[in-house]
């Protein structure tokens, strides 16, 4: 469905998630990070970019555990950046689909 | 013209709290117990998980390295009986399940576990099998919080999904 974030119309899916990459960004990022109660600093858009350009690189939503050894960021500090389902809050925010992988 | 979009509510719905109880030492039954808890502190629920019997290999600083996979009596692996239990055969299975569990970028064991305890999860430790195997705390894995007995682990898992794998 097409919606409006930030001012701007983007294509969403039933849950909210972003479905065309190419309509993100920063702007669009905070107010889907606001709208989930996180407040976007530096630190969680540093895992976001990592997240979408794996995402464009690799075809797929990296897992927690790429993030955490490819992007480098230790699992503990992205469990506090988003709180209680960090995979799941970060593709929403970074604007790809949830990811798929186990581990 | 454009809808009022949906906002996907993360944080509602019951909170959630899931106890594994792993009692196998065996290469292919330690996974499931760590996948599913990975996947859990994923999700917000929180995790326990209950070492006990056999499960020690996998907390055991000593072999939780070396879980071996057996195809011995194991018809999914649709090996012969008579070759399955040739020597050697343990150590081929398990180089080539390690193999395929590395290829998929799961961790091995003690960096697995390391993962669990960074998410919030929790490692406890059978007090009757530390007991039988006269192990103390300084031979399990650091991120185990303590030896408990099953009335502790009965108080941990109230009201909890309870898993014994």
């Amino acid at each position: 469905m097409l919606t409006t974030i930030a001012g701007r119309t983007v294509h969403v899916n039933d849950e909210g998630f972003l479905t065309e990459y190419g309509e993100w960004d920063e702007d669009v990022a905070a107010e889907l990070a606001g709208d989930i109660g996180v407040t976007l600093g530096e630190e969680h858009l540093e895992v976001i970019r990592f997240v979408r350009d794996d995402f464009a690189a690799e075809g797929v939503t990296p897992t927690l555990r790429r993030i955490s050894t490819v992007g480098g960021v230790p699992l503990k500090r992205l469990f506090v950046l988003f709180p209680k389902k960090p995979a799941k809050k970060i593709a929403y925010v970074a604007g790809v689909p949830k990811p798929v992988g186990c581990v | 013209m454009t809808t009022p979009r949906p906002v996907p509510s993360f944080d509602d719905g019951p909170d959630r709290k899931l106890c594994i109880i792993c009692s196998k030492g065996s290469l292919d039954m330690a996974y499931p117990g760590l996948i599913l808890a990975n996947a859990a502190l994923g999700e917000g629920i929180e995790t326990h998980l209950f070492f006990t019997f056999w499960g020690y290999e996998i907390i055991n600083k000593k072999t939780m390295e070396h879980l071996q996979f057996s195809p011995v009596a194991n018809p999914a692996t649709h090996m012969p009986t008579a070759v399955s239990g040739l020597p050697g055969m343990q150590g081929v299975a398990t180089r080539m399940m390690r193999k395929q569990i590395a290829e998929l970028d799961v961790p091995a064991v003690p960096e697995f576990l390391q993962m669990i305890t960074e998410a919030g999860g929790h490692l406890w430790a059978c007090r009757m099998s530390a007991d039988m195997n006269k192990l103390t705390q300084d031979d399990l894995y650091d991120g185990v919080e303590g030896i408990i007995s099953a009335t502790e682990f009965l108080d941990i898992s109230e009201g909890a999904q309870t898993l014994f794998i």
